[in-house]
């Protein structure tokens, strides 16, 4: 609990930190926000024209033709949420390791404004890719609505897996190297640039472990197919988030007091 | 120690582990015993207390521990033994303009910066006036903090730093930045936070801060406290032991090589130095590093190879750059020796008192036969010794001469 208090007291420094953050990514760029449309709509043409109109894939029971591209970049979105958290909390405690040393502040406050940063790009991308799909000619329906849902599985999934890698990270830097290879791999084996359908039985039996499969498939149920998610497929994620979640909570607790010794 | 402490510094001790492996370390923060371990201290058992507007410095060598103590006294680094107390709250300077951002203007730090050390907005609001007036940045306050010089930075960082009084106020040796003006008046900041009952404690490397603003004087030195004590006694100590140690170091390394320093031998050889050295003159150690004022006495043993009418030893004493600072020789005192004859061993001792300002000088011999190595140079080498001379206990003076300079200031 003291440390959620701790938390409150330095909220200022976290929402500054968060605003610094967004404000450092777009900082002397002349388009400055405009970037934000212009990476997914790179992204979404790159893909569509290499994979939809060289590869021939068709997505079975979508007609339209900007389908696989809206599919595509709703799966992207989604595992960049999951990324940026992962791969900025591995690295939070070494950035901030200047701060840490020499001033006495809450250090739970250094996970939540990478988390909370990365939450807010999540919602001005997703914006953005909705701008890119009304371009298309695609409106999204109510299913729009269960995102949300999908950005907290995502979420925590992501910050107790990232925080915990982080502060191994610290102690032992190859943890970081590690999971840039894995991370990349993780990618491939989830069903974000193929459907899970077109996969061999023996492949997609594996994949159906992978815990961000049906995260990804909220994002591409409400985007592409403004349907709900299958809410059955979410239990395994969810509990397996809430565990990572607990336990990086945990490890955090008892590593804060040699986390500085290590700097 | 009493109820009126703000401080109390009690056994403490910070110790690094180092583990065989990463797995022995995470294994420990599940409860497993790990034995494989090495223990480094780097404080160890330091107790002390403060009471409202008393001003400590901790003094030491690298790697005493002074950084140490101070973060565990600011908190970011947790005891490994003993206990420490605060009453009050802690300012801690350890590093200027730590948690800036460069793309924020002066004012949007001041929030961001005045956040990381636990202020409200509204708080920070409250203080925004007198950052402004301290920091004197002007119109650059709301320019981005990239633009700044790095004095700026300083100032903009010791201003919200300093911006509300502590009970404790921690500073590492950050005041040397900024010119002298804003040194000056930070300083003068400091002194008005203790007159109104901050304690301060301060790690300084400059011994005229130490006996300027502090009451008492812990010395570490590795890990654990040397001495402690009114200022100008631990600095003292300190000095002597700065020097003693230089001196043991360079008898290591058997005396300074002439590295640096020209030296030119010439000689006829009817007379050799044997050995010179420079020595306390009353305990007849060799000294490497002299203090200023310390009596010394250049002593040397002579051999004489070839029978030779009169023999003249002369030394001077060169500063860095080449000047000759002094010289004599026995030539002008009077004490010219006649008529030696081959295998004589002969001692000449110099004593004299270091006059010297801090600095490294060199010392040549001459033996002669008149006052000049122009009629019959036996062997003369330039710079054949050198040494260092430091500023131990007197105060402060610039130059290569210590003049024993008394000062009388009156006011009409």
């Amino acid at each position: 609990m003291n440390q959620f208090r701790a938390l409150w007291a330095y909220r200022n420094f976290v929402l500054a930190s968060i605003k610094g953050d967004l404000r450092g990514r777009f900082a002397r760029s002349r388009l400055g926000a405009l970037w934000f449309l212009l990476h997914p709509l790179a992204q979404a043409a790159l893909f569509a024209i290499i994979l939809s109109e060289v590869l021939a894939a068709k997505l079975p029971g979508v007609e339209s033709k900007s389908g696989y591209a809206i599919f595509l970049l709703s799966g992207v979105a989604a595992w960049a949420l999951f990324a940026e958290i992962v791969t900025r909390c591995l690295t939070v405690f070494i950035d901030y390791a200047g701060a840490m040393k020499k001033i006495a502040f809450p250090r739970i406050c250094l996970p939540i404004i990478v988390g909370g940063s990365a939450l807010l790009n999540h919602v001005l991308l997703i914006g953005a890719t909705l701008a890119v799909f009304l371009f298309m000619g695609h409106v999204p329906g109510w299913a729009l609505l269960v995102l949300p849902i999908g950005m907290a599985l995502i979420g925590i999934f992501a910050f107790g897996l990232g925080v915990l890698l982080g502060v191994f990270n610290v102690f032992a830097r190859d943890v970081a190297q590690a999971t840039g290879v894995v991370m990349q791999l993780w990618f491939w084996m989830t069903p974000i640039v193929y459907t899970a359908n077109v996969l061999p039985a023996h492949v997609a039996w594996w994949v159906s472990f992978n815990p961000m499969t049906p995260l990804v498939q909220i994002y591409q149920n409400a985007l592409l197919y403004d349907r709900p998610p299958d809410w059955e497929s979410l239990v395994t994620p969810a509990i397996v988030g809430g565990a990572l979640f607990m336990l990086a909570f945990f490890v955090f607790r008892r590593a804060s007091a040699n986390l500085v010794d290590e700097l | 120690m009493n109820n009126a402490d703000i401080l109390r510094v009690n056994g403490a001790g910070k110790c690094y582990t180092t583990y065989d492996s990463n797995w022995a370390r995470f294994a420990e923060w599940f409860g497993v015993r790990v034995s494989h371990r090495n223990e480094f201290w780097a404080v160890r058992d330091v107790s002390f207390s403060l009471r409202p507007g008393e001003a400590l410095a901790l003094i030491g060598p690298n790697g005493a521990g002074k950084s140490t103590l101070l973060k565990l006294i600011t908190g970011t680094i947790r005891p490994s033994a003993g206990s420490i107390q605060v009453a009050g709250r802690v300012g801690a300077i350890l590093e200027l303009g730590l948690g800036f951002n460069p793309a924020f203007t002066g004012r949007e730090n001041i929030y961001l910066a005045g956040g990381l050390m636990g202020f409200s907005t509204g708080e920070i609001a409250a203080l925004m006036p007198g950052i402004e007036e301290l920091c004197e940045l002007g119109d650059f306050l709301d320019q981005p903090l990239r633009t700044y010089s790095s004095g700026m930075q300083a100032r903009l960082a010791f201003s919200l730093a300093t911006a509300s009084r502590p009970d404790l106020l921690i500073v590492d040796e950050v005041l040397s930045v900024g010119d002298s003006y804003f040194q000056h008046k930070s300083f003068d900041r400091i002194r008005k936070f203790k007159e109104q009952g901050t304690a301060l404690v301060f790690v300084s490397h400059g011994m005229g801060d130490v006996r300027a603003l502090c009451d008492r004087v812990i010395l570490l030195d590795r890990g654990t406290v040397l001495r402690e004590g009114a200022p100008d006694v631990v600095v003292d100590y300190y000095n002597a032991m700065v020097a003693e140690r230089e001196n043991a170091k360079l008898t290591i390394e058997q005396r300074r090589s002439a590295q640096g320093w020209m030296t030119t031998k010439a000689g006829t050889r009817e007379v050799e130095l044997l050995s010179l050295t420079l020595n306390d003159a009353a305990t007849g150690e060799e000294v490497v590093a002299a203090r200023v004022r310390q009596r010394l006495a250049l002593m040397s043993v002579v051999a004489v190879r070839k029978p030779i009418k009169r023999l003249v030893m002369g030394h001077l004493l060169r500063d860095k750059t080449g000047h000759v600072v002094w010289g004599t020789n026995t030539w002008h005192t009077n004490q010219v020796l006649e008529n030696l004859e081959a295998g004589q061993v002969v001692r000449f001792r110099f004593e004299f008192d270091c006059n010297l300002g801090p600095g490294s000088y060199g010392c040549t011999y001459n033996l002669v036969s008149t006052s000049s190595t122009t009629v019959d140079n036996y062997d003369s080498v330039d710079n054949h010794l050198v040494f260092d001379v430091l500023n131990v206990d007197v105060p402060l003076f610039a130059g290569t001469t210590w003049l024993d300079c008394r000062i009388s200031v009156s006011m009409d």
